[in-house]
């Protein structure tokens, strides 16, 4: 019993990285019907930029120009680093994307791909082959509960990435730019037409998604703090199964997808050797989607792109 | 200067002439009315006037200012509102979702007041789903108002997307077929809504239309479009008559 416990708290931490990035595939293509294949080195590139903010503030911190405790400087980096990241996702979708708006979906799935690339390669070019460091910031506390072990680290990942998606759901709810990104996944014609700018939300979407996938590139970080520049990739794409699973375009869905892979994904581990971890996992999803091809809320329509 | 006004517009897809030298001129509080058979190229002009496409060449005046080019959400913003003919409603909101957020550009309280909920966020969505719940009121839907529009049947959704339209506080309406698909019953609301409309709002109104029935007891004066070229224009009862007209049309399925 314990050690089931155990693994469900280390599937919630993992599920959140899952989560949190899988929205960023969601909410893009459910206004713009195109699947951003760049947001998995979004993720990492968040993670580099949660890197140097955080290895500036430590810095600062040490050499007593602010002193600040650690878990405001986690904050800070965290705040900061999203900010630093949806201008790196508003840059992808103005350069790479709204050129291409009208154009084939398999060149805009192209430009991910090659974006995706240009990252990865201009992160090794910038920083070099050798892996980086996350700085410490919050010192690891282990709690014992009753034989389950249960980390501040772990808590504080898991209530974060809650407290963003909260916070996203409420967005979307509650102004007027997530009324419209709501309307957009349904028509996207018709909604300038409404009065509202289209360009304004397609890059407001952008910056979101890649803002939560800065988040969930720093608190991945703060678990696992070694980086490297291809780190993304798989992550990337695990994500974007989730996105799928969740059903396209749905905010809820891809949470609930993005949480039950990193379930499958650690109670693999508990029957199975380590080694066929994925082999085992994504069998059983693919076993899903033959069975609900349209995710868990994904509506059985095609709903078309006009304009 | 009239309301609308359209100069010359040529538009090209291609090496497709799709509208050549198209002129319109709509006074306020007029109906008019433009037929033609499929594919003459009637979709396209609300386009090219509504901004979804750039006209290749032409001149598009808005209330004496010049709208051409301008993208879609400023022409909006600036008195057109328009209605589709193949239903563009948001399939899982609601009536009143719908009609609130065709108040999009004057809704101008920002994160904070979202979240917090303000008093300016208050006073604003009072007044917003105010004025929504008139509109549905005056289009006599305002009982479906919290359902989804999906759930709703097909001349109830029509209603839905005029009362959207006209949210946007247009000074001219544009309405692409709005009876296609409509039963006699529907088709009969429909006149009636629309000159409710014409008369409470004042507002001019531009219909693009095959049932020939609905232009004749709506509009005062018909345009004949074919092959993107208007062929004919004047009153109802001359055009039925217009030679051209019924060369357009033999064939076609036009008497209803």
């Amino acid at each position: 019993m314990t050690y089931f416990l155990q693994n469900l708290v280390n599937a919630l931490q993992w599920g959140s990285f899952y989560a949190l990035i899988a929205l960023g595939y969601s909410m893009v293509y459910s206004i713009l019907m195109l699947f951003n294949f760049a947001h998995g080195d979004i993720f990492m590139v968040g993670a580099y930029i949660g890197f140097g903010v955080a290895s500036a503030l430590v810095a600062f911190n040490s050499l007593g120009l602010v002193v600040l405790p650690g878990w405001l400087l986690l904050v800070l980096t965290i705040l900061v680093s999203m900010l630093l990241t949806s201008f790196v996702g508003m840059l992808v979708e103005r350069i790479g994307y709204r050129p291409l708006r009208d154009a084939p979906r398999a060149s805009a799935a192209i430009t991910g791909l090659m974006i995706g690339i240009i990252l990865e390669t201009g992160n090794l070019a910038l920083l070099g082959a050798q892996r980086v460091r996350l700085p410490t910031m919050i010192q690891s506390v282990t709690y014992d509960l009753g034989g389950v072990f249960i980390t501040n680290k772990k808590i504080m990942i898991v209530l974060v990435s809650l407290g963003l998606m909260l916070t996203l759901h409420q967005f979307v709810r509650r102004t007027k730019w997530g009324m419209a990104m709501r309307a957009m996944a349904y028509d996207y014609a018709v909604v300038p037409l409404m009065g509202v700018p289209l360009n304004k939300i397609a890059a407001m979407t952008f910056a979101i998604g890649s803002a939560l996938a800065a988040a969930a590139g720093i608190l991945y970080g703060v678990a696992y703090p070694v980086l490297d520049p291809y780190m993304g990739i798989v992550f990337g794409w695990k994500a974007f199964v989730a996105a799928i699973l969740g059903g396209r375009g749905s905010i809820m869905g891809a949470c609930l997808a993005g949480f039950l892979l990193g379930f499958i994904e650690i109670f693999v581990t508990m029957v199975f050797p380590s080694t066929l971890r994925d082999l085992i996992a994504y069998g059983i999803i693919m076993l899903i989607l033959v069975f609900r091809p349209h995710g868990f809320f994904g509506e059985a329509y095609s709903a078309r792109l006009r304009l | 200067m009239s309301l609308l006004r359209v100069e010359h517009m040529t538009h090209y897809f291609g090496g497709l002439q799709a509208v050549s030298d198209y002129a319109l001129e709509l006074e306020p509080g007029q109906i008019k009315g433009l037929i033609g058979p499929n594919g003459a190229g009637k979709t396209t002009i609300f386009n090219l006037i509504t901004g979804i496409h750039t006209p290749s060449e032409g001149h598009v005046y808005l209330d004496g200012q010049e709208i051409t080019g301008l993208r879609p959400h400023r022409i909006a913003a600036q008195g057109l509102g328009r209605t589709f003919q193949n239903l563009a409603l948001w399939r899982h909101m609601t009536v009143l979702e719908h009609v609130k957020m065709a108040h999009y550009s004057r809704i101008d309280y920002g994160l904070v007041g979202a979240f917090l909920g303000s008093r300016r966020r208050r006073v604003q969505e009072q007044e917003f789903t105010e004025r929504s719940r008139e509109l549905l009121r005056m289009l006599d839907i305002e009982s479906h108002a919290e359902q989804l529009v999906v759930n709703l049947p097909y001349g109830v959704q029509r209603r839905v997307e005029m009362a959207r339209a006209l949210a946007t506080d247009p000074k001219v309406l544009l309405l692409d077929e709005p009876t296609v698909g409509m039963t006699a019953e529907e088709l009969r609301q429909m006149i009636e809504v629309i000159h409710l409309v014409h008369q409470r709002l004042g507002l001019a109104v531009f219909i693009i239309e095959h049932r020939l029935r609905f232009v004749m007891e709506l509009c005062q004066e018909v345009q004949t479009l074919v092959f993107g070229r208007v062929v004919a224009q004047g009153e109802p009862e001359e055009i039925l008559n217009h030679p051209k007209v019924i060369e357009a049309y033999l064939g076609e399925d036009w008497e209803d």
